[in-house]
């Protein structure tokens, strides 16, 4: 974990980097906070704190008695919604950067067109 | 979130002679929660705890556990475990004697848990207390501490001499634990980047007063250094609380608190570079007293 920002925060973007990749299916059972906080070393009430975070945003669900569920449609959400963070995340500082270093427009579009885009 | 108070303390003051230790401490702990107590060498904290256990007289204010005064009150004592640096034991004693003697004095003790905790500490049973090792003996501890269950748990710089093998596996049969069973748990320490994420709240002591009451998660990321030139920096820090200042050339580093998402981007639009603090570098930022001695001289 890292020690500079908000754990439940940083719990709350593992899980959702575990749906996107695909490691946690939808309607799959998510481990409890406990394991959570075992496993990260972390208070449980900080785990549970992440994991609520997401029941809010509707990306997991609870099942009474049974435990958290990742919600149907969850990775698909997740898509939209990081590609709306991508430009302020990625693309803002790749400018600045840029715009440090003197480098062009057309010369930063040459660059992608080299690494190609997937 | 807010839960029962156990602890209630409230103008709390120890003098000893010419010495606060303890000056005009208000506080509340909330039940099942661990807490860090955290400040330097001679800050108050030992005191403190020896002041809610009852083990120290306060020369004012008022201290309620559980809604009672804790001196010589069995009915409070008997659910409080307090974990020293120094504790003392009977010269005679061996290190089974101190297990076998631990249930007299704690109505939680789980015999099976400390059998378990013993042999992940490999405490050696057989031998005299006082032919221990430091860290052997701080295993002691943190073993009675862990399987007298007590639903107040204070645990004073448990640490001391402990490897970092055995220091993790305290921490991770203490979350293991606490899970099961929760309770509340004080845990005074010098290593903070080590203890922060088992932390739900922390208290900050420095000579005598507490001055910082927080939640943990709240803490985190509450403070930002501001890197960059310095006209630049000292004209964006101009009115704000400034916890560390250090400068080298034309460069200024500059610590601040509470910094809004649109500070981040006007200070980000000012070509100034922004790091998180951790909180350990929060704590010796406001234990340190050096920011103002800065402040006056520049």
């Amino acid at each position: 974990m890292d020690e500079s920002r908000p754990i439940f925060v940083q719990i709350a973007e593992q899980i959702k980097n575990d749906i996107l990749a695909g490691r946690m299916a939808e309607e799959s059972q998510v481990p409890s906070t406990n394991e959570f906080a075992a496993f990260y070393r972390i208070n449980p009430a900080t785990a549970l704190k992440g994991v609520g975070r997401l029941v809010e945003e509707g990306i997991l669900y609870k099942k009474r008695g049974i435990g958290m569920f990742v919600a149907p449609g969850a990775r698909q959400r997740l898509i939209t919604q990081r590609r709306e963070q991508f430009q302020a995340e990625y693309l803002r500082p790749l400018l600045a950067e840029a715009s440090k270093l003197g480098i062009s427009s057309q010369q930063l579009a040459e660059m992608i067109a080299k690494e190609g885009v997937r | 979130m807010t839960g029962t108070p156990v602890i209630q303390v409230d103008g709390l003051t120890k003098r000893f002679g010419q010495v606060t230790a303890v000056n005009n401490v208000t506080l509340s702990v909330t039940e099942n929660k661990i807490y860090g107590l955290l400040g330097r060498n001679g800050a108050g904290k030992t005191t403190l705890m020896q002041l809610l256990t009852g083990q120290e007289f306060a020369t004012s204010g008022s201290i309620r556990v559980w809604g009672e005064h804790p001196v010589e009150n069995a009915h409070v004592l008997s659910r409080v475990s307090f974990i020293k640096e120094s504790q003392k034991y009977p010269d005679d004693f061996k290190v089974k004697h101190v297990f076998r003697s631990a249930p007299w004095f704690f109505a939680g003790w789980d015999a099976d848990f400390a059998a378990r905790l013993i042999e992940d500490f490999r405490v050696p049973l057989d031998r005299r207390v006082k032919k221990l090792s430091r860290g052997q003996l701080s295993a002691i501890g943190v073993i009675a501490g862990l399987a007298s269950r007590a639903p107040i748990t204070f645990f004073d710089e448990p640490y001391l001499g402990l490897d970092a093998v055995a220091r993790q596996t305290f921490y991770d049969r203490l979350l293991a634990d606490y899970a099961e069973y929760p309770r509340t748990v004080i845990l005074s320490t010098h290593l903070i980047d080590e203890v922060s994420a088992l932390l739900e709240h922390v208290l900050v002591i420095d000579e005598g007063r507490i001055l910082i009451d927080e939640d943990a998660e709240t803490l985190r990321g509450s403070a930002t250094t501001i890197v960059g030139a310095r006209a630049a920096v000292d004209g964006f820090v101009a009115d704000r609380d400034v916890l560390h200042r250090s400068g080298l050339g034309g460069l200024s580093t500059v610590t601040v608190t509470g910094l809004s998402e649109s500070d981040r981007a006007a200070a980000a639009a000012a070509g100034l570079e922004l790091a998180p603090v951790s909180l350990q570098q929060l704590v010796v930022d406001r234990t340190s007293g050096i920011p103002t001695e800065l402040e006056q001289s520049a």
